[in-house]
């Protein structure tokens, strides 16, 4: 496996990155919002993850490949400790969120999952209206005082999410009305809302349409001005497009993690090749 | 072409045995409005009955019913929500507290009604009203007696077991994401339980709710000995009033009144009365549940 050395790397993301951050324009120092290092998970017996060590950089979207089963989303999971209520779940190695382990006793998972958002494969908007789905995180958490402050948030979560145009005038129609794609939106806005750092996607357009797909991934450029984002796809082309980095996992183990372009168009490992080639997967 | 006729035979069989269910039912019904039509007038469900139950109305058993159902309904749908959300959302399917307790309830759904209501009298009568008496009371008989309080606690222990069924089914079918949505944006279990899977299991909670009701309306046995009265001048007004209902007024008319002949043309009515209520009852349960699934959605 190849970790880049930042320097070396630098030239490549400039191709790629669209959007200028301040990463890629300072010099070749690119910061690590999160990372794993050597994380082994295991479900009762079954090793589902294997030593995997991966950066996630600021400002940056790094996408996870892999064919289904290989431990991606169980490893997008342990990010925001979304696996721990699963029977037999156990964790090894550590995983640093600004260099914090997330794992230690003392860490609130409330906190952490505040820190980082999830979008999940299926659009899941609560049978709520379009505002109370936006609402439910600021509300739960307590962070806001007022009213006003409120539909502040909401609007400013429903911009982020490239829906406030569409939806503003329907905000008390429940969200389950509203188009695939747009509900997906939703739930990113709802994602958005408490201001997490890092955005952790789990396949977001497996269950849409080329259109909205189209739209979540111009949404996700707008996103990484503001956010750290981490992308589980098992769509090749859409890893391409999208990220920056790409980290690619067989059965548990990390093959690959380099620069996207470097990844899809000189892959250091036969196996990486092969997967993007389409000989298996 | 054996086997066509065989098939043919056991269709006629199935049909045939449709046909026995849908017979006898309509010759209850039928038998019941047939008879008990004429005595039916706004008269007989808004009055008392009258010189020794052979004149009047039955107003004091439909209240004294729809109140012990009420009061029922305050205490199981509580109690049987808690142990639904226990039994769906906190207890480890492995422990030990979750089989007996498990076991628990679907043997409460078995017991025989009768054996409630003798469990109600050496209970509730006997020792928590004896209790109440000693403690606030100085030992007047004020709460060791039957009552309305009494029959409806005991009412609401026979009608446990359905709720909790009912809810807990609703609550497992809360989708998985709704909770992962939840716990994603940072909620606790308590917040994801009362914000979201409780709200979408409300259907369950109502149709447990009407299901129990109209199950108690209809019980006769589990209040024989804890309340139901062979008739009373007053309605009951406070907790430890004694009450009419209309099952036990069946049963008093058919074989308890002095004049049995008399009588026939109100048990009739009654029982008419009676039926009504109950399928009024769960149509409604029927129809909020149709309602809550249409705004509610299926989550996909």
């Amino acid at each position: 496996m190849t970790v880049p050395g930042p320097r070396n790397d630098f030239q490549l993301l400039k191709t790629q990155v669209r959007t200028a951050t301040d990463a890629a324009h300072g010099s070749a120092d690119l910061s690590k919002r999160m990372e794993t290092q050597q994380v082994n998970i295991y479900y009762g017996k079954r090793h589902a993850v294997q030593d995997v060590s991966i950066p996630f950089y600021k400002n940056l979207i790094t996408a996870i490949i892999g064919p289904s089963g290989c431990g991606k989303s169980t490893l997008l999971r342990a990010m925001n400790r979304m696996n721990d209520a699963i029977p037999g779940y156990r964790i090894e190695g550590q995983v640093l969120l600004d260099g914090q382990e997330i794992h230690t006793p003392g860490t609130d998972v409330i906190t952490l999952r505040r820190r980082v958002g999830m979008v999940f494969q299926q659009p899941n908007p609560f049978p709520k209206s379009i505002y109370d789905n936006v609402a439910f995180g600021l509300r739960v958490n307590g962070l806001v005082k007022s009213r006003a402050e409120l539909d502040g948030r909401v609007e400013k979560a429903l911009r982020g999410a490239a829906l406030w145009d569409e939806v503003k005038d329907r905000l008390n129609r429940n969200a389950l009305q509203l188009s695939g794609g747009e509900q997906q939106r939703v739930c990113i806005a709802r994602a958005l809302a408490v201001q997490p750092e890092l955005l952790l996607m789990d396949e977001p357009a497996s269950a849409l349409d080329p259109v909205s797909t189209a739209k979540i991934e111009e949404l996700m450029f707008e996103l990484k001005k503001d956010y750290t984002i981490v992308i589980v796809t098992h769509n090749m082309q859409q890893a391409a497009r999208v990220s920056d980095f790409t980290a690619f996992l067989l059965s548990g183990q990390l093959i690959e993690f380099n620069p996207t372009p470097q990844l899809f168009t000189r892959p250091a490992d036969p196996r990486t090749e092969a997967y993007i080639t389409g000989r298996f997967g | 072409m054996k086997s066509r006729f065989t098939d043919k035979i056991f269709v006629f069989l199935c049909l045939f045995a449709v046909l026995v269910v849908i017979a006898m039912l309509a010759a209850v019904l039928g038998n019941i409005t047939y008879h008990g039509w004429d005595r039916l007038s706004w008269e007989f469900i808004s009055a008392s009955p009258t010189h020794g139950m052979t004149e009047g109305g039955i107003f004091p058993a439909i209240y004294g019913t729809v109140l012990l159902v009420l009061l029922m309904a305050i205490f199981v749908v509580p109690l049987g929500v808690c142990v639904a959300i226990y039994f769906s959302e906190y207890a480890d399917r492995s422990s030990r507290l979750y089989r007996w307790t498990r076991a628990a309830v679907d043997n409460l759904a078995g017991v025989p009604s009768i054996v409630f209501g003798l469990f109600g009298l050496g209970f509730f009568v006997q020792f928590v009203g004896g209790g109440v008496d000693q403690v606030f009371f100085g030992g007047n008989l004020t709460f060791r007696q039957p009552a309305i309080l009494w029959a409806s606690l005991t009412m609401a222990v026979l009608t446990l077991p359905v709720v909790i069924i009912s809810v807990e089914e609703t609550l497992r079918a809360v989708p998985q994401s709704f909770r992962d949505a939840s716990y994603a944006l940072g909620a606790t279990k308590s917040q994801t339980i009362f914000r979201v899977v409780l709200p979408n299991a409300m259907s369950g909670v109502l149709t447990g709710g009407i299901l129990a009701v109209s199950r108690g309306a209809g019980e006769v046995a589990p209040i024989l000995f804890v309340g139901a009265a062979y008739f009373l001048p007053h309605l009951p007004t406070k907790l430890n009033d004694q009450f009419m209902q209309l099952g036990y007024h069946v049963f008093v008319l058919s074989t308890q009144s002095p004049d049995v002949e008399a009588t026939k043309p109100l048990l009739y009515s009654t029982v008419f009365v009676l039926l009504a209520l109950t399928f009024l009852l769960n149509l409604v349960a029927v129809a909020i549940r149709a309602r809550l699934r249409v705004t509610a959605g299926s989550g996909r």
